[in-house]
């Protein structure tokens, strides 16, 4: 059984990091980047989107237009994690504005 | 039996609870223009007792005395003259059609600058003077001016000189729309923002005087009746969109359009909690 199992722990461990360092396609960036701007959407709909938001999408698009598609993956998902936060200020200051309010 | 009774009257005592809390509840979230702008004026006062009420229209210059005294000499000359100048003439010079300013406005346009922004009740929404030149402009056949550069600061420059030392006096008429206007307007001065996460209060309530960077934050009370200014940091003059936009960009958020809602409603806003300071503009800030 041993003989079976080494080779085969083996095997997923190089498959699993290949997968880890594998270099991201264009249709991993086109699906970063669409997540992010729908995230960024939906923030603009709250009529709160960061400019760094705007800025990582830019810095997404320009890599990707380079060929960095690694660069352009990484950016998207900066770019969807400030929108995501964008859209939690947003929605917690609907009610958090009042604790501000000079009574 | 029993537990019949008990379910009641615990569904009594609950009735009970619910009527007595929630008008409390809605008290705090109806709007009292009238008990904020007290409240908001009391709180400068007492934040900064040694200055007059009139005098937080100078801004951070109401806050420290050395900037104070660099003001009063560069009053002597001040960088907005041109502006201003400029303003007038444009002012009185005709449109094409040969009418001018001075038919879209009450008084010709002259000593009018305390009254704007106004809650128009046939469009439902507030009318800022920008607003009211551009639309001046339109209706007259003209393009209208960008809101955030000279020709709209030297007009609206001219218009506040002419009510200098008139004390702001924003009327919020008996309209439901109105103080929902103002309440927005409130919303948005509270609400933080942008990646810095900082609403229009966190610098100019809960910080004038104090520094940041190399400024030092103007209070609340009275920025909008020194509008528009001459700003040594931008080299010329600003508008209220102006610095309503940049405010919102130096904190990393995106600005609206100028003359957006939420930006007429703020200005409403601030300028009715400002009512009884005197306009001071066109004014001059580092």
């Amino acid at each position: 059984m041993l003989e079976f199992t080494v080779p085969l722990a083996a095997m997923l461990l190089i498959a699993g990091s290949a997968s880890v360092f594998a270099a991201a396609s264009e249709a991993d960036f086109k699906s970063a980047y669409a997540e992010a701007e729908a995230a960024n959407k939906e923030a603009g709909s709250l009529r709160n989107q960061w400019t760094t938001t705007s800025a990582a999408l830019a810095a997404a698009k320009k890599a990707a237009e380079s060929g960095d598609f690694d660069k352009a993956v990484a950016s998207s998902r900066e770019a969807e994690a400030l929108a995501k936060a964008s859209i939690f200020q947003a929605t917690s200051e609907k009610e958090a504005w009042k604790a501000m309010e000079i009574r | 039996m029993r537990p019949a009774i008990h379910f009641a009257s615990a569904a009594l005592a609950l009735a009970a609870l619910w009527l007595g809390a929630v008008p409390a509840a809605i008290a705090a979230d109806t709007p009292d223009p009238v008990a904020d702008a007290r409240a908001f004026q009391k709180f400068f006062t007492d934040k900064f007792p040694k200055v007059k009420l009139e005098d937080f229209v100078n801004g951070p210059y109401s806050m420290n005395q050395d900037m104070h005294r660099q003001w009063q000499d560069k009053e002597q000359f001040p960088p907005y003259d041109f502006s201003l100048e400029a303003g007038k003439e444009m002012f009185s010079k005709p449109f094409k059609n040969g009418k001018s300013y001075a038919d879209c406005f009450p008084n010709q346009g002259i000593g009018i600058r305390q009254n704007y922004p106004y809650f128009d009740e046939k469009e439902g929404k507030v009318v800022t003077l920008e607003l009211a030149l551009n639309r001046c402009r339109e209706a007259n056949g003209e393009a209208p001016f960008s809101y955030v550069k000279d020709d709209m600061a030297a007009l609206t420059a001219y218009m506040a000189f002419t009510s200098r030392g008139k004390p702001f006096d924003i009327k919020i008429p008996n309209d439901p729309r109105a103080l929902e206007a103002y309440q927005n307007g409130k919303r948005y001065f509270y609400t933080r923002r942008g990646q810095l996460n900082f609403s229009c209060a966190s610098c100019h309530v809960q910080n004038p005087g104090e520094r940041i960077r190399a400024e030092v934050l103007a209070p609340a009370i009275g920025i909008l009746n020194a509008m528009p200014i001459y700003r040594s940091e931008w080299g010329g003059m600003g508008t209220i969109s102006r610095r309503f936009t940049t405010c919102n960009s130096q904190i990393r958020g995106v600005p609206l359009d100028p003359q957006a809602d939420e930006y007429r409603d703020v200005e409403y806003y601030l300028s009715y909690v400002s009512n009884g300071l005197p306009i001071s503009g066109p004014g001059a800030r580092p």
